[in-house]
């Protein structure tokens, strides 16, 4: 591990350790939260007759939950390989825009830099792209302690369920309905944090529109080209108050 | 499905998802770099994306058989009020997930 960020004004200790402190806090919600989802994840995978393996692997390459629960109908599935890659392409093109937010924030930190894009899951953005890092603090290893623990907390989540699920005796029909129940928390939160709900409703509304059309299995390509039609026609329509005194760099 | 071919899967969803994490890093290498019509969209997707992923993931419910859509409408109603109210994020899933497997599992069979 690279520690090409050793500037600081370092008293006895490590800027690693010191940023881990710091940052093991911001993590302490996705702890629980992975935890749940990553055991439901596991349990899911393996009433779905897979080995606790298929759950730790997954979970540790693909690290973004909801297209984890998506790939274990593929696997039951007929060999799909290019649906898959759409797939996973289509529902993490979000991703692409947390992209854009990080690119000042996760340049220039060595090594850790790939792997802070690699790990970049909803919350790991989330809490590095909020969070008050105090000045004396690394900010490339408080970056990268946020990211491995949400990574390790989802792993370490996704294995017990799937070492646990065997033991399970109690019916697990529904179980998989934890997906929906992450996206419409996510969705509310999000809801309520908004001043204005023009793009929340142009996503609910356009998909719904689509899938009438379509049908849910032709629908989904539709739906993202419609949303980014409509953004695109409509940016001042959409365009958000100006409400941030961040970007004066430009 | 062969273990080639489950691994196969696993890794195209690996590499699309890699993809999309790397992408604007790789398109857009400065500040100086990205368009004002990116960071625009990068503001409004969001919030579209994820009532998008909620519509995703109730795209099977049939409304004209079965139980109507009424479990998962229940479900869903009780994940966001208790988002709502108390911002927990694990209580609310765990809530509506619990009420919707009770619901399947014991009134709508």
């Amino acid at each position: 591990m690279s520690t090409e960020t050793t500037n600081s004004t370092s008293p006895s200790m490590h800027p690693a350790w010191r940023a881990l402190q710091t940052a093991f806090p911001y993590t302490m919600p996705i702890f629980a939260g992975f935890l749940l989802i990553g055991i439901a994840y596991g349990v899911f995978m393996n009433a779905s007759g897979f080995s606790f393996i298929y759950p730790a692997l997954m979970s540790l390459l693909i690290f973004a939950g909801s297209v984890e629960f998506l790939t274990v109908p593929m696997l039951l599935a007929p060999f799909n390989p290019l649906h898959a890659f759409l797939v996973a392409l289509i529902v993490n093109a979000r991703h692409i825009f947390y992209g854009i937010s990080m690119l000042e924030k996760y340049r220039g930190h060595g090594l850790k830099t790939p792997y802070l894009i690699y790990g970049m899951c909803d919350e790991s953005f989330s809490i590095n792209f909020t969070a008050k890092i105090p000045a004396d603090i690394d900010k490339g290893w408080f970056f990268f302690w946020v990211t491995l623990l949400n990574h390790l907390y989802w792993v370490g989540g996704a294995t017990v369920g799937g070492l646990c699920g065997s033991l399970l005796t109690f019916d697990t029909r529904g179980l998989d309905f934890v997906l929906t129940a992450m996206f419409v928390s996510i969705f509310t939160e999000q809801w309520l944090l908004e001043e204005r709900h023009q793009s929340s409703l142009a996503g609910i509304a356009i998909s719904l529109l689509c899938l009438m059309l379509w049908g849910p299995e032709q629908y989904l390509v539709p739906t993202l080209l419609a949303i980014f039609a409509v953004f695109a026609l409509g940016r001042h329509y959409f365009a958000p108050a100006r409400k941030e005194p961040e970007h004066v760099t430009d | 499905m062969s273990l080639t071919e489950q691994i196969i899967t696993v890794l195209m969803v690996v590499a699309a998802t890699s993809l999309t994490r790397f992408l604007s890093f790789a398109l857009f290498p400065t500040p100086e770099h990205t368009p004002n019509f990116v960071r625009y969209l990068g503001k409004v997707l969001p919030a579209a994306v994820f009532g998008f992923l909620v519509v995703y993931c109730l795209r099977g419910v049939e409304l004209t058989g079965g139980s109507h859509g009424l479990p998962e409408a229940a479900a869903v109603a009780v994940t966001a009020f208790i988002q709502a109210r108390t911002h927990q994020m694990l209580l609310a899933i765990g809530g509506g997930t619990a009420l919707y497997m009770l619901l399947v599992q014991l009134v709508f069979r």
